[in-house]
């Protein structure tokens, strides 16, 4: 009954999205059956349509994630969006750095290097906060600037290839292979792609192993929140913060700590983009992964399940654009923003039916 | 003058009201009754426009109204005061009077034409306020009246009050009671809400109980007493007073020297306090809300620390003057808060969830491997022992706090810090909002866990309450403990007098 209560808003919200959608596209002159045929159809085809759903959907897992915890903690991270530029170069500056190392060693440390210095800017605004009550939300944004000025900087002087007019860094993993061998060059830095092991599944596709760390970071966030002292904790904090200071816990360290989790969280978009996808850091990588992420936990209700489904829902939508924009006569791809925003204003006028503001009364506030 | 008939409002599941019917005759004071969620203010809000009836009719002057919104209420005469003021502290008296109905033109405001009005009004019913002071020098009492005022300058015939003397001295609600009289002498009539049964008696004409959202009595004043009033507010027969054998104290628990706090904003708000509290005896602090109480306690609990706090604090001839809440509790320190909303509760938190608020981090709430890992089935057995053993109604654990009565809610507090075995307890408003069956039962847990020798630092707004419960009564006045005395030979008059700063004159 809990469940289904709080499933029936966002699913309310992203039908009522298709309805809106679907009418521009009739005034727009073309079929709405036919338009959202081909955007779901192209998303779930097998195995392209699945493939690259589940690879665009995997950075939205990991953002939407780390807004889930630092909401429950009672703040808003803005910074997803500089927590992964800054780990996705980390990431490549480590695969750059110890190219040389095998692969057992150089992907987990760069794995390990994505984590650690996505926790490290996330947990900036979370110290200021703590120390001077100054608010994470203006924090994250301006660190989003700095972090993507810094990492640019970076690049251009120090990691861009010689008379390369694009703004990135050079390949990860060892370069220098023997003659003959080139099918292994960075190898030891890649991590597998999904064809790689399962049966029938092309290996063009880029969905990676990355993925299987999204579903498993959905699983060990529920985990960390709902049993462990540490997430009752946070979530105390997030809840009643002068409650939680009556029970003991330190609002403070609540704070820190969850924005480092939130900071490592999105910092393992790095991961997926860098180790699994393009094998080097460049700008613009990002197609604003971490504010997405944002609308994607508002959707998921900041609950780690919620968040699973919600990005696969937008891993869909980003997947089938290309096809509406290509396929139909008039509509534009921008038809998946339309969606996207319709469903995030539904979802968000969920606060006048409400908690206090309900005039029908006909939802109560809950758990989870 | 106004009727209420057959009114039954719904809120989603609960039903607030239930065919009820008030008759309140022109020119007397008419006294509301009944314990919280009886359904009291809604009733009442349904009459200022606030809420409207599913169904049912309002009739003003034998006359049936739609009141659909306040400023339907206010044509008719109908002013109300809430129990939390509705004043911008920064405006005077005027500005706050004036506000939503100014006077003058659209670009100019004639003020001094509203203050001459407003004077006019506050001598008339003896209100002593001036018109030019700002609000937030006024003293409660005096905002309380500032609130009368702005109902009578839009002409209010009837005033509703919601629970006026929560806030109050007991000086203070002698005087504004006076004011009641006088309003009445005028020909206005009063709508009082309240569930202090003693003030129904002393003020009012007719009675109206409610319970469970229905009018369950209808009687005169004179013609009732406070045994009877109770009985039809509960339901059954109920002790009015605490019985309590006298304290056995033992050795001294906790020891304050010199106690001090300056707030952020410099104001001193605790200020060289000094006292003891033993094993087995209830202390109990009196004093007009905001003299320092909350600091006090908040001190203790280690919730407000040093460099804010100065003086030093001794638990069981140790200094803990340095400790935070969480070790402070772990000494043996249980702290009930006074705003169970505010402090004391999670409450979209489950009850199994805020049983375990403080010891989260500890058996029996954690373990396995280095004690991380929340154990849902020892939480859940602790939170129905809780349940159990402080009548937490309904008996679900997993039901958020947020939809238990404040009553249920404060048990569940009191059974989680009871369930700590303190050695000292610090215990603020354990009662407000609390019905009174919930208040029989909560008074004789403190007793039993005095009776254990257990050391209870108590503070009331209620006076009547610290005075029964206590075994010596501190005073506090703007941060200082300004005088002691003994509960059982001090009457609540001479308290109330040193509560605000004067002297008993064998002093």
């Amino acid at each position: 009954m809990r469940l289904l209560r709080e499933l029936l808003f966002p699913l309310l919200a992203v039908v009522a999205a298709f309805i809106v959608g679907g009418i521009i596209v009739l005034l727009i002159g073309d079929d709405p059956i036919q338009t959202y045929r081909l955007l779901i159809g192209s998303a779930l085809s097998w195995p392209d349509g699945i493939g690259y759903t589940l690879f665009y959907a995997t950075p939205l897992i990991f953002t939407g994630l780390a807004v889930a915890v630092a909401f429950r903690c009672g703040l808003l991270n803005i910074g997803a969006e500089g927590q992964l530029y800054i780990a996705a170069f980390v990431t490549a500056w480590v695969g750059i750095t110890f190219a040389n190392l095998s692969g057992w060693l150089l992907i987990p440390l760069a794995c390990f290097a994505a984590i650690f210095s996505g926790a490290v800017w996330g947990a900036i605004p979370g110290v200021l906060k703590a120390k001077f009550g100054s608010h994470e939300v203006i924090n994250t944004i301006m660190l989003n600037f700095i972090a993507i000025a810094l990492v640019s900087y970076f690049t251009q002087y120090y990691f861009k290839a010689k008379g390369d007019p694009i703004m990135q860094t050079g390949l990860i993993g060892r370069q220098d292979v023997p003659a003959g061998m080139e099918a292994l060059k960075g190898l030891n830095a890649h991590i597998p792609r999904m064809g790689t092991f399962v049966h029938g599944f092309p290996e063009r596709i880029p969905l990676n192993i990355a993925f299987i760390f999204a579903l498993l970071a959905c699983v060990l966030v529920y985990i960390f929140l709902w049993r462990t002292k540490w997430g009752y904790a946070i979530r105390a904090t997030g809840a009643n913060p002068l409650a939680a200071e009556y029970g003991g816990i330190s609002v403070k360290k609540q704070i820190v700590l969850a924005m480092a989790v939130s900071g490592g969280l999105a910092g393992m978009v790095a991961i997926n983009e860098v180790l699994g996808y393009r094998y080097r850091f460049y700008e613009g990588f990002s197609p604003q992964y971490g504010f997405t992420g944002i609308a994607v936990a508002l959707l998921g209700r900041n609950h780690p399940f919620g968040v699973l489904i919600a990005a696969i829902f937008f891993g869909a939508l980003t997947r089938g654009q290309l096809f509406v924009d290509i396929f139909t006569q008039h509509v534009s791809k921008d038809l998946v923003l339309v969606i996207q925003g319709v469903v995030i204003l539904f979802v968000a006028a969920e606060v006048l039916f409400r908690g206090p503001f309900s005039r029908w009364g006909l939802l109560k506030r809950s758990k989870i | 003058m106004l009727e209420l008939r057959n009114i039954t409002k719904r809120f989603g599941d609960v039903l607030a009201n239930d065919h009820v019917n008030v008759s309140v005759r022109p020119g007397t004071i008419h006294a509301i009754v009944g314990e919280n969620g009886a359904g009291k203010s809604t009733a009442m809000r349904i009459a200022y426009g606030f809420y409207t009836a599913d169904s049912g009719e309002i009739a003003v002057d034998g006359t049936v109204r739609q009141i659909n919104t306040p400023h339907d209420a206010i044509a008719l005469g109908i002013g109300m005061v809430h129990q939390h003021f509705m004043l911008v502290e920064t405006m005077t008296v005027a500005e706050n009077i004036v506000l939503g109905a100014e006077p003058g033109t659209t670009a100019s405001l004639d003020l001094n034409k509203a203050a001459k009005k407003i004077r006019a009004l506050s001598d008339e019913f003896k209100l002593a306020i001036d018109p030019n002071a700002v609000v937030e020098n006024l003293s409660v009492g005096q905002q309380q009246r500032v609130e009368l005022l702005k109902a009578l300058y839009r002409q209010a015939r009837l005033l509703i009050l919601d629970e006026p003397t929560a806030v109050l001295t007991p000086q203070e609600v002698e005087e504004f009671f006076a004011i009641l009289r006088g309003m009445r002498e005028q020909g206005k009539t009063v709508v009082i809400i309240t569930h202090k049964l003693s003030e129904v008696l002393a003020i009012s004409d007719d009675v109206t109980v409610m319970r469970d959202g229905r009018v369950v009595g209808e009687v005169k004043t004179a013609e009732t007493n406070a045994a009877e009033l109770a009985r039809m507010m509960v339901g059954r027969d109920v002790l009015l007073r605490i019985e309590k054998p006298d304290a056995r104290t033992g050795t001294t628990v906790l020891s304050v020297r010199e106690l001090s706090m300056v707030a952020a904003d410099k104001t001193r708000r605790l200020d060289n306090i000094s006292f003891e509290v033993r094993a087995g005896e209830i202390v109990g602090i009196a004093g007009v809300e905001g003299n320092g109480q909350t600091e006090l306690i908040e001190a203790l609990a280690g919730l407000l620390l040093p460099p804010a706090v100065s003086g030093a604090t001794d638990f069981e001839g140790r200094n803990i003057t340095g400790l935070d809440a969480r070790r402070r509790k772990e000494l043996g320190i249980a702290h009930i808060p006074e705003d169970r909303h505010r402090r004391g509760l999670l409450l979209d938190f489950d009850l199994a969830e805020n049983s375990i608020l403080g010891v989260h981090y500890r058996r029996p709430a954690v373990a396995h491997f280095g004690n991380v890992w929340l154990d849902e089935g020892a939480i859940r057995k602790h939170a129905e022992q809780v349940i159990k053993d402080f009548d937490v109604r309904p008996a679900n654990p997993d039901l958020p706090a947020r939809s238990l009565s404040g009553g249920n809610q404060q048990k569940l507090i009191i059974g989680r810090e009871f369930d700590l075995k303190p050695k000292l307890l610090l215990v603020s408003q354990p009662t407000r909002g609390v019905d009174i069956g919930a208040i029989e039962f909560i008074h004789r847990k403190l007793v039993a866990l005095r009776d254990e020798g257990c050391a209870v630092l108590l503070v009331s707004a209620e006076l009547e309450e610290v005075t029964a419960l206590a075994d010596r009564l501190l005073v506090i006045y703007h941060g200082k403990i300004v005088s002691e005395v003994d509960p059982k030979s001090t009457t609540n008059e001479e308290i109330g007098l040193l509560m605000t700063g004067g002297k008993l004159s064998n002093e």
